[in-house]
């Protein structure tokens, strides 16, 4: 029904795509040519991706609800409660991102007629993580629609795009609906009311502030809260990620489990993640030194351990198609990035996040470097040829 | 001068099947057959026999109307009794039925000091018209040496690195003498150094040690450590307008004793290995056998793959198909050709893999011998994972990005970036552990005619 002259042609690769997904394929390998194969395909490497933010799922999700019971002052709820918050919150968000931006890639599946690529799997999951538990689910929508068809398939599908999907979906919704992705949304409230004195301020938000009011930002950050829960931002909440955030941004400690997986299996590369923070690190020192707004002064290590920093770092910048693909490349794409989140964030007020544009922006500048990599390669060529 | 080179990049693929040291005799020897397909340069070929014909051993059957001085002979005497044609009349088979007792055609021979003064011109039009010439391999393409042309140098390796791969120590058993005298001649056809590369890990194998007039270099490192491609750019790479000739041990030896004995001695040995192989052993058959003479009542079921060669580079042949002119291994594997049920994520340390994502376990057992099935384990994707195929090609090249400009054609980019120092073989790790599933030799040949053609 589905072959070539059948009733459903067209929706030919979409029934591969199902089958495909219960069943590994049966093809054998061809006449000529490496006649075994490695038992890695795609699927498996996306999967892999899949496990590797799973922790900053579950946690993020039982933190949408930690965080709503301390703003509304329920000190003492219990963790189920915490979980079914988070739960009703989260999964409409998931849904609506894979059924969005699904259905878009199905369209392309049959106009193009490629095959279904697995790239969606985990850009669909990555979404949500990087939006506020209050984001609106027709701008989840419209994001992930946006961005699978600007970022992705107008370069080609999967394996061709320059920019990293679930970025551009992101910096599609801090651009043309900035007011539902910046500010106090950080906090599900529900239709509770919050405590006297709560503030929706993120670290980030309240680093940004220090410029204009001169404090310091250790010391905003560990007297933030004072009064309805103290502690709010210490050190220790901010690395476990007891804080409010984007769903999936909030826990370090996450990310660097995620991390870990994605490098014992070899699926995310390290050289990424250790050169972005060896950047952000070196510039959060050198800034130090310049010393010229509270932001500045800000111990480099924060940088570490604010905003969504070690997600991006593990899970965005490390994106192997929209990253520099020669190995020595990667290292300085990574330094780049580390260098111009902490730019962003302490030279201009205008955004408090630089770790999205600055992966953004290293997006576009990755093929130049592995150009250069490249032409060292074939000018060494050359001098064998003349040696 | 000897050089010792450590080679750390690349990946030993252990396949169950091992070949045991016994050499037996087929239980029958009788159809042997020529495929023009084993020779990847053949452009204009021209038969010089027809159905019914009767020829000699180290007759003429076929040769290349571009380069006509070379002659493609058969491997025994009889009867031709069938030329296979494919799809647009593209010759693919020349059959012969052997005669019981064997002639041949027979040139001079030449004893060894006879061989010192043999000169150049005399000896390639011997080799050219005995039907060893083939032998020898051009680089760049991977193509017979064209004989009006000279190389820089000429390249041999002792050791073969692929799955399975068999042991020269029995392939040339007591052929040291023959070895001697084709490297004699092949000096006369270089003012540069032969190079007789060896594995490191050992001794000079005994076949091997005290050849006179080429220098040994050693070599460390999993495959592709053995592939001559591999050696060459670390010895003496190929730049833009250079040309080398590489030459199998096996077919040197040949050579040999075609001036030894003034013969075409097209006898082989040949290792059926593989994990569908009841007893994986030595034969001695000769080049073109089919693969039946030797197979038949081997194999343990009929749902397999005969390849002739090993499994990253070789051709599949049917059980009735012949040996490969330049192969000394048949592999025989299981058909991958059912589904799998979740074969994509289940946990599995049954299959190999290069890498270690999920589920994947058996980068945990190192010294396993896995038995793959030619199953192709996911279907054609765009290139997404970076930085893999670095890991399995020990040389200073990038090959995604060689990949991509053969796929784009762009001719400048293919040489610059080294499309003259790879053939297939080198690779073909590269198309084992892709997860994208590209038909990364088929890409490379395609690109390899593009320029070859320019």
């Amino acid at each position: 029904m589905f072959e070539k002259g059948g009733k459903l042609e067209k929706f030919y690769l979409l029934f591969e795509a199902g089958e495909t997904f219960l069943f590994s394929p049966s093809e054998t390998t061809k006449a000529r040519g490496a006649q075994i194969k490695d038992a890695i395909d795609l699927k498996r490497l996306m999967m892999t991706v899949i496990i590797a933010m799973i922790p900053c799922l579950l946690f993020g999700t039982w933190n949408v609800g930690h965080q709503h019971f301390i703003a509304v002052g329920e000190l003492n709820a219990s963790e189920i409660d915490k979980w079914l918050v988070g739960l009703k919150t989260v999964i409409p968000i998931l849904l609506v991102s894979y059924i969005a931006g699904g259905l878009v890639e199905v369209v392309f599946v049959i106009i193009r007629k490629h095959p279904l690529n697995e790239g969606y799997l985990v850009t669909g999951m990555l979404i949500p993580l990087v939006v506020p538990p209050t984001i609106p689910l027709w701008q989840v929508a419209l994001a992930a629609i946006f961005a699978v068809i600007i970022a992705k398939e107008a370069f080609g599908g999967t394996g061709m795009n320059v920019l990293n999907v679930a970025l551009t979906a992101r910096a599609f919704l801090y651009f043309a609906y900035p007011s539902q992705i910046s500010g106090e949304v950080w906090t599900y409230l529900g239709d509770k009311t919050p405590v006297d004195g709560y503030s929706g301020a993120t670290p980030l938000a309240l680093a940004n502030q220090s410029i204009t009011s001169g404090e310091s930002v250790v010391t905003t950050l560990n007297s933030f809260g004072a009064g309805w829960f103290d502690d709010v931002y210490s050190f220790s909440n901010m690395f476990f990620g007891f804080m409010p955030g984007s769903i999936g941004e909030t826990s370090t400690l996450m990310c660097i489990i995620g991390a870990a997986i994605l490098i014992m299996t070899g699926v995310g590369s390290w050289k990424v993640m250790l050169g972005v923070v060896l950047g952000a690190f070196a510039m959060g020192n050198l800034v130090n030194v310049i010393g010229a707004n509270p932001y500045m002064d800000m111990p480099a290590y924060y940088h570490l351990i604010i905003g969504g920093f070690a997600f991006g770092t593990v899970f965005m910048a490390t994106d192997p198609v929209t990253a520099a693909q020669t190995e020595k490349g990667k290292w300085i794409y990574g330094i780049f990035i580390g260098i111009l989140t902490v730019i962003i964030r302490v030279f201009n007020p205008a955004y408090p996040e630089g770790i999205m544009l600055a992966i953004l922006l290293m997006n576009v500048f990755a093929p130049l470097i592995d150009h250069y990599i490249v032409q060292a390669n074939k000018k060494r060529r050359l001098k064998r040829a003349t040696v | 001068m000897s050089q010792i080179i450590k080679l750390k990049r690349g990946f030993d693929i252990n396949l169950a099947g091992k070949a045991s040291n016994k050499v037996e005799n087929p239980s029958q020897q009788e159809t042997y057959a020529i495929k023009p397909s084993d020779f990847i340069g053949l452009k204009r070929p021209k038969l010089l026999v027809e159905v019914g014909d009767k020829v000699k051993a180290g007759q003429p059957v076929l040769f290349d109307k571009v380069m006509e001085k070379v002659r493609y002979v058969s491997p025994v005497s009889g009867e031709v009794t069938d030329i296979v044609r494919g799809k647009k009349r593209v010759l693919q088979e020349i059959i012969v039925k052997a005669d019981n007792q064997e002639t041949s055609v027979q040139f001079d021979k030449f004893s060894v000091s006879d061989i010192a003064n043999l000169d150049r011109e005399k000896a390639i039009d011997l080799m050219c018209e005995s039907g060893v010439w083939p032998n020898i391999i051009q680089r760049p393409y991977g193509v017979v040496a064209n004989p009006e042309t000279s190389p820089k140098a000429i390249f041999i390796s002792g050791f073969d690195t692929h799955p399975l791969a068999p042991d020269y120590q029995i392939l040339l058993k007591d052929r040291k003498k023959d070895l001697q005298v084709g490297i004699d001649i092949l000096k006369k056809l270089t003012d540069g150094i032969i190079h007789f590369n060896i594995n490191a890990s050992g001794e000079i194998p005994s076949e091997f040690s005290g050849l006179a007039g080429v220098q040994f270099n050693k070599f460390t490192g999993p495959h592709p450590a053995g592939n001559v491609g591999v050696q060459i750019h670390h010895l003496d790479p190929i730049n833009k307008g250079d040309l080398v000739w590489t030459i199998n041990p096996v077919g040197v030896a040949q050579i040999g004793k075609f001036f030894l004995e003034g013969i075409y001695d097209s006898s082989k040995i040949v290792a059926l290995v593989g994990s569908e192989v009841n007893d994986p052993r030595y034969f001695n058959v000769r080049m073109g056998a089919r693969i039946n003479d030797f197979a038949e009542g081997n194999v343990k079921n009929d749902n397999v793959r005969f390849i002739s060669g090993n499994a990253l580079t070789g051709t599949k042949v049917s059980s009735k198909g012949f040996l490969g002119f330049y192969d000394s291994m048949v592999t025989v594997l299981p058909e991958g050709d059912q589904d799998e049920f979740l074969g994509w994520i289940l946990p599995t340390t049954s299959k190999l893999s290069f890498h270690r994502a999920f589920g994947l376990f058996s980068f945990l057992n190192q010294g396993k011998e896995f038995s793959l099935n030619t199953n192709n384990r996911g279907e054609p994707r765009a290139f997404v994972q970076t930085g893999v195929f670095e890991k399995v090609t020990p040389m200073d090249i990038y090959p995604m990005y060689l990949l991509k400009a053969i796929m784009a054609e762009d001719y400048d980019e293919m040489e610059e970036l080294g499309i003259y120092e790879v053939i297939e073989e080198d690779l073909a790790l590269c198309e084992f552990v892709d997860v994208s599933k590209h038909e990364i030799q088929d890409i490379l040949r395609h690109g390899l005619e593009l320029i070859q053609n320019s």
